[in-house]
């Protein structure tokens, strides 16, 4: 194919580091990696994966299933367990309540348990699974509270039903219990019992999943507007990237333990560089506008206990060609974009470079690329 | 009778398709919750299914969409109305009976985890439905390979001893694919067949579905909240909300021009790549809006189980809803051949469409007109 244009971007560009850190970045993820320890040899979840969060931002995590993007930031909050191993990286937080930048991975138990939640909390995705089934929602509200925050009885009571106001539920919820409760007021629990303590960053593992469309967008909105209102910042992980293109500041795309692509939400949606990227965009049916043609994506992820050289995305990529097995997995600006911050793994795909014939695809079935139910 | 005049006075868009398949006439399902209460799943449905063409149910969770479907699968019984296979009345006494339904019409489930056996392997789910439905002289080995390449998980030999574990999410609800092919039915019924599977291989799958209808003329039907992909996949869509079909017609139409206020709500919340940003950044508008309608609070939190008015069951999350809206609810009108809306106040809600069609006697009620 002769789709790669003769320029290397990597020799010409001067800025040695695109992700130098900013003065306002709270969390600072360098060359994270995290393995899985089997019989059959290291599976490599997370690959040298660097992700600067700053204050008030929203980072969106995009990437199928597998693609280890909960590894990573489990891994960045200390919450994995056996088999799971973290080989290399640092994990820096800076927020406002701490005086000095520390590095979460080489924490003690006691300094550990003073930042997670009070500083960094989670909202997982399985409501269901993540609230105890026999506590009512006002203790376990006053659970989180007694846990991290010195706070008498009474003020953590008015605070609990404060909360609930806060994500938009009744206070007559209070005693209720989980099961009494529709999927979409649970989420909401979860993320009023996130907030309790007034983290700094909101790590937020695909929290609409389960939820239909209509509550979806309502979750996210108020999620927007508590961001608005409490100023923290969010690491938003989900395998929708339709949903990151409304929410987030900041897209970055996960592939095989390994971020093949950054940059703000409107560069990603109009001029992404990455060919995974590409193929991601093109993988959702639109609601509006003209019905275009949709590819998906063929094929499925490498085996990550022996991962292939080079370009984890080569097997299922149009555009592959016999250097990308040699290509050395680096984000580098992309050439042809005025923002400096949107960097791509793949040097030889830029936005404009037009798609590879059909054909090339690899498995890709003539008849099933076009449009479905014409 | 009344739902034939309806049949006959609404059209449905996937008629085109090919000969009617299997007819849901007025179909309702009640469950008893506590001692005094019932819970109207499903209530007066009816649509017909064409082989060959898609219909997608559209609905939220809990809006009786999988009752429906497992009401067409012979899973639960009717309260009232009926159901047709071939233009004649499904009657299921015993196991016979049952096996004979089944082997004409089949259902793939939503999640593909916990829908195969995990102590058995992929030959074995696709054996015993082959063995079952396809007659003792049948080579069995010979139609799983079959079977396994239509769905296309090949090599076939590689995945025949896998066990569900084994596999990805894909390749697993190809085996459920397969095994609801093994016993080559005339209608498929798909429980949202890709929403478990990752957004890069969601298209994959409706795509070999499609392909998979249009090779053995299957009548489907395509259940799903995710109303972009049954703009794609469907050739009419009925919207489903609290046990009732309150909009339907051709899917481009509806996805593009929805009439009722629950359908516009449905199109509205669904994330739109071309829109970027529309509704969650713009949020300060979004809530001041809201303020000013006097609803304060989420549309979203008021669940269609509490909504149990004698109204339009709609009424409670409804910008338009007046008086009419809590005590009567409204049939569905005809707005055009192939569409109709279940709404008092189509001409507030969606003008363009009321005023497009003049001629077809605005707003036929299309039940109570045949009920006399």
């Amino acid at each position: 194919m002769s789709a790669h244009p003769d320029q290397a971007p990597a020799a010409a560009s001067p800025i040695a580091d695109p992700m130098a850190a900013r003065p306002d970045t709270v969390l600072e993820i360098r060359d994270l990696s995290v393995v899985y320890r089997t019989p059959g040899g290291d599976v490599r979840a997370v690959d040298k994966v660097n992700i600067d969060l700053a204050a008030g931002e929203v980072i969106g995590l995009a990437g199928e299933s597998g693609s280890g993007k909960s590894t990573l930031v489990y891994g960045a909050s200390r919450l994995l367990r056996a088999p799971a191993l973290i080989t290399s990286g640092s994990v820096r937080y800076a927020g406002r309540r701490v005086t000095e930048p520390v590095d979460v991975l080489t924490m003690k138990a006691d300094e550990l348990r003073r930042l997670r939640w009070r500083e960094i909390a989670i909202v997982f995705q399985s409501a269901m699974n993540a609230l105890n089934p026999v506590l009512n929602v006002r203790d376990q509200l006053l659970d989180v509270m007694h846990a991290h925050l010195r706070i008498s009885r009474d003020e953590a009571r008015e605070k609990a039903a404060s909360l609930l106001d806060l994500v938009g539920i009744p206070r007559t919820r209070l005693r209720s219990y989980p099961h009494e409760l529709s999927g979409g007021m649970r989420q909401r629990v979860m993320i009023a019992m996130a907030l309790a303590t007034d983290p700094e960053v909101v790590i937020m593992d695909e929290p609409t999943t389960a939820l239909d469309v209509v509550v979806q967008r309502d979750i996210l909105a108020q999620i927007v507007e508590l961001k608005e209102r409490l100023g923290f910042s969010i690491l938003f992980i989900t395998h929708d990237l339709s949903l990151l293109l409304e929410l987030a500041d900041r897209i970055a795309v996960m592939y095989a333990g390994q971020l093949l692509e950054i940059g703000t939400a409107e560069e990603i949606q109009h001029e992404p560089s990455h060919p995974y990227t590409r193929g991601l965009l093109n993988s959702f049916p639109s609601l509006h506008g003209p019905r275009r043609e949709l590819a998906g994506i063929p094929g499925s992820p490498p085996d990550l206990r022996n991962p292939p050289p080079g370009c984890p995305f080569l097997p299922r990529c149009g555009f592959g060609t016999a250097a990308c097995r040699e290509v050395d997995m680096q984000l580098l600006p992309v050439t042809s974009s005025k923002d400096p911050s949107h960097v791509t793994a793949c040097p030889f795909v830029l936005p404009e470079t037009p798609a590879p014939p059909g054909p090339a695809r690899p498995q890709a079935q003539p008849e099933t690329a076009g449009e479905l139910g014409a | 009778m009344s739902e034939q005049t309806q049949a006959q006075t609404l059209t449905s868009a996937a008629a085109a398709s090919g000969p009617l398949a299997m007819e849901a006439i007025s179909v309702s399902k009640d469950f008893r919750i506590g001692r005094h209460q019932t819970l109207h799943a499903v209530r007066d449905v009816s649509f017909n299914l064409y082989r060959g063409g898609v219909v997608a149910l559209v609905g939220e969770s809990g809006s009786g969409k999988s009752t429906a479907a497992r009401l067409l699968a012979g899973q639960e019984s009717l309260t009232s109305g009926a159901i047709q296979l071939g233009g004649k009345p499904v009657r299921v006494t015993g196991r016979g009976d049952f096996r004979h339904y089944k082997s004409q019409v089949q259902m793939v489930f939503q999640d593909p985890f916990s829908s195969l056996n995990p102590v058995h392997t992929v030959r074995y789910h696709l054996e015993r439905p082959v063995k079952l439905h396809q007659g003792k002289d049948v080579n069995v080995d010979a139609e799983v390979i079959a079977l396994m390449e239509q769905v296309r998980l090949t090599p076939a030999k590689h995945f025949l001893s896998k066990y569900p574990h084994e596999l990805s999410g894909g390749q697993r609800q190809r085996v459920s694919f397969a095994r609801a092919l093994a016993a080559r039915p005339s209608v498929l019924l798909a429980d949202e067949p890709v929403s478990m599977l990752d957004v890069s291989i969601r298209l994959e799958m409706l795509a070999l579905l499609d392909d998979l209808r249009r090779r053995f003329k299957l009548a489907m039907l395509y259940i799903t909240h995710d109303i972009a992909s049954a703009r794609y996949f469907a050739d009419e869509v009925l919207v489903m909300y609290a046990g009732e079909i309150v909009e339907r017609g051709p899917a481009e139409e509806v996805t593009q021009h929805p009439a009722h206020p629950y359908t516009q709500l449905l199109v509205a919340s669904a994330p739109d790549p071309d829109n970027l940003g529309s509704t969650l950044r713009r949020k300060t508008h979004r809530s001041s809006a809201r303020d000013t309608s006097g609803r304060e609070g989420s549309v979203a939190a008021q669940r269609p189980g509490s909504a149990a008015t004698a109204g339009c069951p709609f009424s409670p999350r409804c910008p338009f809803a007046d008086d009419r809206c809590y005590a009567e609810d409204p049939a569905l009108l005809q707005i055009s051949a192939t569409r109709g809306a279940a709404c008092w106040h189509l001409d507030v809600a969606a003008p363009e469409l009321v005023a497009s069609g003049p001629d077809h006697g605005r707003n036929t009620p299309i039940r109570n007109e045949s009920a006399n």
